[in-house]
Parts: C-alpha cells; sequence; structure tokens
C-alpha cells in the first residue's frame, strides 16, 4: 500500500499545519509521497520533505498550478494515481475542490472529512452537520479521501526525504484565475491557531465585534465567529466555526454570545478546553463548556482582556 | 440558455436528527423534508439569471424515491419551468451515492444540452460536498465551486469563490458547472398562486436503468453512531475566577 497525499499549498507556501496533520492520519496506511503542485513551491516541497513518515515529494512547480484550479491539479493527481492505493488530502476549500473531480476521473466513490482511519478500507466521517457519524468501508480498489485535520496531531520534521521534480501536465484551458481577495491578517490561522475567541449573534454588529478581535490579540489567538454572526454581517465568511465552516480544535476556545447550535458544535467540539460566555444560562453551549461564565459578554470580554 | 439545476429532497434542516438505534442510519421516517438548502439557492440563482434575461429555460433535476416529486415542484413553483424525477429507490433511507447521481446528471445534461449547471455545494444528510466537482469531471467541464457571485459573459461565467482565507475570482468556459455557497442570495417563498400554477409544469419521469446508469453504492455502511458527547463543567462566578482556572486547572493561558 502507498499514499500520494496531495499538500495544501497557498501563494506557494505549504500549508504545514494542515499537511502534517494529514501525514499523521495516514501514517498506517503505508508509505506516503508528497504532491507539492503549485507556482515557485520549491521551499514547500523542501519543507514537506522534512515531515516524518514521507518517504518521497514530488514538486510540481509551475503556474499552472499556482492559484489551485481544480481541472488542472486533478489531471496532474490522476496522471500519478496508477501506483498509489491511497489518494489523501487535508479536508480544506482547496482540496475539497480537486479531489472530488480526481475521484470521479479514477471512477472511484470520493470519502470527503475523515475523521477516523479505522484500517485501510474503513473510515469514520461525520454526516448530518456531526450529528452522526458514519463508519464506512470502502468497495473501491483505490481510496480517494479528505482528512479532517483537527483530531490529529502534526507529523514531527525530523525527516529529509528525497524530492522529484515533475514535468507538468497539459493545461486543459477550461478556467482562468482573475484573482484572489485574501483577508490580510498577523493573526494565527483559525485552524491551526492554539486559541480561538469566537463570536455569536450576541456581539450584536461589526462595531461590536472589536472586543472579541480585542481579546484575541491580547491572547494571541485566532478570531472565530458562528454562522450566524457571520449570516447577520458581524464577521467575514471565512471566519466561521461549524459545520459549513472551519473545524477547530484549539487547546483553547472562548465561545462570546455563541448559542451553541448543532451546527457550531460540530465545528468546536474537539477543543481541548472550552469556555462559554452567555447571558442565557440555558445557551446549549454551557452543556459542553468546561467553563461557563453567566454574564454580558459586552462587561466580561474587555474585563477578561484586561485581566489575562 | 438552457440551466439545469440539480435538487436534493433531505431531511428538513430544522428537524433534530435521530440516529436509529440499531446503528443503521438516521431515522427518516415520518419527519418533514425540505428541499436541501443550498440547491434552494441554485434554484434561486437560476431564476435571477433568467429575470435578468440571461436563461430563457430552467430545468429542475431529482434523484431519489418518488415524493422527491414534492421537492422538484417547490423548485417549479419558485419558477424553474420543468421537472425530471429519476426514480433510483423505493426507499428513503437509500442514498444515492454522488458518483452515481453524477453519472445519472451526466446522461440528463446529455439530453437536455444545458450551457450551465447550478447545484449546491453539498447536500446537509451526507455532507459529501462532491457531486457538481464529479459531474464536471465526468463531463470534462470547468468547474467553479463554493460561488458566492455568479456572472454570465459571451461564453463564460465569472464566478467569485468562498475559499480559506478569503475569495477567489475565477473565469470558467461555458458549458460549466458552479456550485453555489450560502452567500450567494437569499430564496424566495414559493407564492400559493405560483404553486397552484406549479401543478400544471411539466415532470417527467425516468429511471436509473432506462438511462442505463449503474448505481450499486461503493460505500458499505458499517455503522451510524451518535457523535461523542461532552459534558457539561462548572459554572464559575466571574472573570478572576475564569482566569484563575485557566491558568491554574486547565494550564492553557
Amino acid at each position: 500500500m502507498s499514499v500520494l497525499l496531495l499538500a495544501e499549498i497557498t501563494n506557494g507556501a505549504l500549508s504545514l499545519d494542515q499537511t502534517a496533520k494529514a501525514v499523521t492520519a495516514v501514517q498506517a496506511l503505508g508509505d506516503i509521497t508528497i504532491l507539492c503542485a503549485g507556482n515557485a513551491c520549491s521551499d514547500a516541497a523542501a519543507m514537506a520533505a522534512t515531515l516524518a513518515g514521507v518517504s518521497k515529494v514530488l514538486c510540481a512547480d509551475d503556474i499552472l498550478y499556482g492559484n489551485d484550479l481544480a481541472e488542472p491539479v486533478a489531471a496532474l493527481v490522476v496522471a500519478l494515481a496508477d501506483s498509489f492505493s491511497h489518494i489523501v488530502a487535508p479536508a480544506t476549500a482547496s482540496a475539497k475542490n480537486i479531489l472530488p473531480r480526481v475521484s470521479a476521473l479514477l471512477d472511484v466513490m470520493v470519502i470527503s472529512d475523515v475523521t477516523e482511519v479505522v484500517d485501510p478500507e474503513t473510515f469514520d466521517r461525520p454526516i448530518y452537520a456531526g450529528n452522526a457519524i458514519q463508519r464506512i468501508k470502502s468497495l473501491d480498489t483505490q481510496k480517494v479521501l479528505t482528512v479532517r485535520t483537527a483530531g490529529f496531531s502534526a507529523a514531527a520534521q525530523t525527516s529529509s526525504a528525497p524530492i522529484e521534480n515533475l514535468a507538468v501536465a497539459q493545461d486543459p484551458g477550461l478556467s482562468t484565475w482573475i484573482e484572489d481577495k485574501v483577508q490580510q491578517s498577523d493573526r494565527p490561522e483559525l485552524t491551526s491557531a492554539k486559541i480561538v475567541v469566537s463570536g455569536g449573534r450576541g456581539v450584536g454588529s461589526l462595531e461590536h465585534f472589536k472586543i472579541i478581535e480585542a481579546l484575541a490579540d491580547k491572547l494571541d489567538a485566532a478570531v472565530g465567529a458562528s454562522r450566524a454572526a457571520v449570516d447577520s454581517g458581524y464577521a467575514p465568511n471565512d471566519w466561521q466555526v461549524g459545520q459549513t465552516g472551519k473545524v477547530v480544535a484549539p487547546e483553547l476556545y472562548i465561545a462570546a454570545g455563541i448559542s451553541g447550535a448543532i451546527q457550531h458544535l460540530a465545528g468546536m467540539k474537539d477543543s481541548k478546553i472550552i469556555v462559554a460566555i452567555n447571558k442565557d444560562e440555558d445557551a446549549p453551549i454551557f452543556q459542553v463548556a468546561d467553563y461557563g461564565l453567566v454574564a454580558d459578554l459586552f462587561d466580561v470580554v474587555p474585563a477578561l482582556t484586561e485581566a489575562v | 440558455m438552457r440551466v439545469l439545476v440539480p435538487v436534493k429532497r433531505v431531511i428538513d434542516y430544522n428537524v433534530k436528527v435521530r440516529v436509529k438505534s440499531d446503528g443503521s442510519g438516521v431515522d427518516l421516517s415520518n419527519v418533514k423534508m425540505s428541499m436541501n438548502p443550498f440547491d434552494e439557492i441554485a434554484v434561486e440563482e437560476a431564476i435571477r439569471l433568467k429575470e435578468a434575461g440571461k436563461v430563457t429555460e430552467i430545468v429542475v433535476v431529482s434523484i431519489g424515491v418518488k415524493q422527491a416529486q414534492e421537492t422538484l415542484r417547490t423548485a417549479l413553483a419558485m419558477g424553474a419551468d420543468r421537472a425530471i424525477l429519476i426514480e433510483a429507490s423505493a426507499d428513503v433511507h437509500n442514498d444515492i451515492e454522488p458518483l452515481s447521481v453524477a453519472k445519472l446528471l451526466a446522461k440528463i445534461v446529455a439530453q437536455e444540452n444545458p450551457d450551465l449547471v447550478l447545484c449546491g455545494k453539498q447536500a446537509i444528510d451526507n455532507d459529501m460536498n462532491a457531486t457538481g466537482q464529479m459531474l464536471s469531471a465526468l463531463l470534462g467541464w470547468s468547474q467553479a465551486t463554493f460561488a458566492s457571485e455568479v456572472a454570465l459573459e459571451d461564453g463564460a461565467a465569472v464566478v467569485t469563490r468562498e475559499v480559506d482565507g478569503g475569495l477567489q475570482k475565477i473565469k470558467v468556459k461555458l458549458p460549466a458547472i458552479v456550485s453555489v455557497d450560502l452567500r450567494l442570495n437569499e430564496p424566495r417563498y414559493a407564492t400559493l398562486p405560483s404553486i397552484m400554477k406549479a401543478k400544471k409544469k411539466p415532470l417527467t419521469i425516468q429511471t436509473p436503468e432506462e438511462l442505463g446508469v449503474e448505481i450499486t453504492p461503493r460505500h458499505e455502511l458499517i455503522s451510524t453512531s451518535e457523535p461523542p458527547q461532552r459534558s457539561a463543567g462548572v459554572i464559575v462566578k466571574d472573570v478572576n475566577e475564569l482566569i484563575a482556572k485557566l491558568k491554574d486547572e486547565a494550564g492553557v493561558i
């Protein structure tokens, strides 16, 4: 058995956390070859080669792969697929765009958002927004899966696997990139931050979200939001924590003004410590919180920012 | 220009999901079923494109049990022109896998020749997030997933996509598959007169056998279980106690 793992690369840089956690998740499935596809991604390939358990890194460095367009990257993966039993990627927006395409091209049913690799054919994954966990056995000869990385620890950087440069596959010429509008931020990335401070509908407005951000900055934390807060326009969509947003599992998760809809819980319930701040003592968030504070977030969050 | 919109009948998003005690799945008997919310957004977008004069006909298609006709009627009441049901199962608990759905849709695409397929990014039951990408692969078409803005140009669609960290704008050649995300639009409610009118709109029924598509599942369900529960902790009285707990007991700050 052997694994081809599509590394998460953004603008040529490796997302070390996502990729290293995906490596851990599939460690038991055999020899791991990492594929780095991107523009000017040789540094990313060098970093991927340090991950423990990786036997080889393939580097496809070309502008064609620079913007994660599904068609060329999927064509590249399919061209390499023959020698691998498992094709894997961390369950990011980029991989969720690419791997189902790969899967259909190989006539294989994709397995999305794997939370546990039970054996080489059997996998656990959440369904119904995390309200149920399905254990499925794949009957396909090749398996194509995305891994929800939040529950895995990152592989150590102790290795030095050989790197092989790949020739570029043909450009299918179906889509062209126009622009990226990426939020520039000095804060840690939401999915890999040690601390996440999230606000919900209770925050009440875009302006008031500043108090959530202030606490996050004091704690060197990432900022998250519930879907209610995002839908109300208080926070950008890429801050959304939940089944339809990001799945996080930090050391400390502080939920302020979040009632705790199942949709949201699905995205943060694997956090080590959960703190809930809500003035409604019946809010479901208190049922999963290690520490609850029944209080007005507008009193408590600034006080917390002051005191930590 | 013709647009094809696949819609799925799923458990209503307000219904609390119950895992069956024998682990065979989620209980769907006698629960409220609705159109998958992401598909509703796709139908709405198609209607808006038609209202803007960019689209001439909207065909909706559903794959599943015969009750999915209700879902198709909802789409017709919203403003779709005609509907196709592919009756692929007699049991509501039998979920047709995205790969099979994509193969069936590819046949419908061959019949209907749409210029654009607008679909939801994922169904809220199996959460697989795959059908659009798979259909695109099978047809060799371009794909733009997780759309929060769609603009049609001459022979192309310019799509703004929700990606990790922000937005990406791409241009895809038509014909194309566009899968839609939550923020694209807010779907309309069907009015009573339009619901009445929808009853007269054409709805045809086909089967996977007629279309020559094999839908044997590739995933064997071993079990369905409740997610692990977290237990409630303690209620602290103020900020100072909270900080003390986080520092001394949990050691996380």
